[in-house]
């Protein structure tokens, strides 16, 4: 890592790696690096731009025109390479193609459809804690952050019982896609081919049980909304977007309110923080860390004159915890105004499922912290590595009932 | 700077001055107002920005677009014929003195 120096465009070349072993393990010296060394950076190993403030990161995110997705919002520019999957039609697309895309999901997974799967949401929590506080001891990712969302996101998806072992190694490797072809991009690709076969089996429309998200969405082709060509990916969507994320924002939860005691004391002592806690630990861990645009003109940002066709990689974590736009960043405080964080992105690709991951995430933490006084970290948690998600892959914990 | 008034449901109100450009949600926000929580940031998303509008001011508002109707049929309190979102409400100076109405809860 070097020091930030000037080049002639005027924008500092730095030599980090934010696809690095090294980096994943402690991102924040980095980050900081990143946000103090200019509005824009660019990054020598890989050839792209970068922004880490929290204003640049929010420009860039609002200006779909100019920072595009269609090219792919990993580092692979899809003009240039052929994805290693059908791009997605929501994630990866431009308007007006994504304007009537996202508008089928914003309607599949509205406040509205939320008020109808709260109760069952909040009923698996319970279920979930009662578990918990016969066993004690036990792993809060495997047992809590991944068997939650488990127990009820692929019920609500109407996914059939059989193959669901794939649903988050295919997360994975639609995750670490979006890095650089380091070694984790390669080996996920690798070894996807089975978790692709299984999701694009589910994705048809007579494999998913009626009532369900899914079904939803291809109940959409007879609205005339979108063709049924098209819903089959719709589906996938949800299948590569909405279990490990929430999985990460879950166990990021967890592993915030174990660690700051103060905070599980004050959640205790006021139930309705527990939307917030969730919020703020999506604020303070950013489960979703980076993405990157690419440019469709030659574009001024911040002073920084950018080309045409140039990748922008975005630090969501980074701008989490801009000194510039929040106070006191580096602390978790569940009654903070979270309020513009970027953990769920901003504008147009704003997260579709947020709505989603934050139920799961409040009935979760309110269940728990309704039954248990006290949570306790009892060995070293491990992390997990993925170009795009932080979060771990071990976290024991003893759980003491109230 | 035009300023908005927010009445909470146990009749206390605050008055906020806007800044330039921005919405009724932003304002409320930027002024760490209770009862506005805008979980989405205002990217007409997530209907925790609810507000009821003052029946004096409802007709000097601009109609509710589409998705912003979707979205007022899943607020937390009930969607009455003067429910707006707040980050819907952008702030011009003839909207000096609006008058929105916090519901009891945003979800």
């Amino acid at each position: 890592m070097s020091a930030p120096g000037s080049a002639v465009s005027g924008v500092p070349h730095l030599d980090v790696d934010p696809f690095d072993m090294t980096f994943f393990a402690d991102p924040y010296p980095t980050h900081e690096l990143l946000r103090e060394a200019g509005p824009v950076v660019y990054l020598d190993k890989w050839k792209v731009y970068g922004v880490a403030r929290y204003a640049e990161v929010h420009a860039v995110l609002n200006d779909p025109a100019t920072f595009c997705s269609s090219r792919g919002v990993g580092l692979s520019d899809f003009k240039k390479e052929t994805p290693w999957r059908p791009p997605s039609l929501i994630l990866e697309a431009d308007p007006p193609a994504h304007t009537r895309t996202r508008a089928v999901l914003s309607k599949v997974l509205s406040p509205t459809v939320m008020k109808q799967v709260r109760d069952r949401f909040a009923a698996a929590a319970e279920e979930r804690v009662d578990a918990l506080i016969e066993k004690r001891s036990f792993d809060a990712i495997t047992d809590l952050a991944e068997a939650y969302p488990l127990s009820i996101f692929p019920d609500a998806l109407g996914l059939k019982p059989e193959g669901r072992e794939h649903l988050i190694p295919y997360a994975s490797v639609v995750f670490n896609a979006f890095g650089p072809p380091n070694q984790l991009r390669q080996e996920a690709i690798e070894r996807s081919m089975p978790h692709q076969a299984y999701v694009a089996e589910q994705c048809q429309r007579e494999n998913l049980a009626p009532g369900g998200f899914g079904a939803c969405i291809h109940a959409q082709v007879d609205e005339g909304a979108i063709s049924a060509a098209e819903a089959p990916l719709l589906v996938r969507s949800l299948l590569s977007a909405g279990l490990d994320t929430t999985v990460n924002g879950i166990g990021a939860a967890i592993y915030c309110l174990a660690r700051f005691p103060d905070q599980w004391r004050r959640l205790r002592n006021d139930l309705s923080l527990a939307r917030s806690a969730f919020e703020e630990a999506v604020r303070f861990e950013s489960p979703v860390q980076t993405f990157f645009r690419t440019t469709t003109r030659a574009v001024e940002l911040s002073g920084a004159r950018i080309g045409e066709g140039e990748k922008v990689l975005m630090f969501l974590a980074a701008a989490n915890r801009d000194p510039r736009r929040w106070d006191q960043p580096d602390s978790y405080d569940i009654t903070r105004r979270t309020s513009g964080h970027v953990g769920f992105g901003s504008g147009i690709h704003m997260c579709v499922g947020q709505l989603v991951a934050r139920l799961e995430g409040e009935v979760m933490l309110t269940a728990l912290a309704r039954r248990v006084a006290k949570i306790e970290i009892t060995g070293e948690p491990k992390r997990r590595f993925n170009n795009t998600l932080r979060g771990l892959d071990s976290l024991p914990v003893t759980i003491t009932p109230a | 700077m035009p300023a908005i008034t927010f009445i909470h449901p146990d009749g206390k109100s605050d008055r906020v001055e806007t800044a330039g450009g921005e919405s009724a949600m932003q304002a409320a926000t930027r002024h760490g107002l209770d009862g506005i929580l805008a979980e989405c940031g205002g990217n007409a998303m997530c209907a925790t920005c609810h507000v009821y509008v003052d029946e004096s001011w409802l007709a000097r508002l601009p109609a509710v677009a589409g998705d912003e109707d979707a979205l007022l049929d899943g607020t937390a309190a009930e969607r009455l014929p003067n429910s707006r979102l707040s980050c819907q409400i952008n702030i011009t100076p003839e909207l000096d003195g609006l008058v929105l109405r916090l519901p009891e809860r945003q979800v």
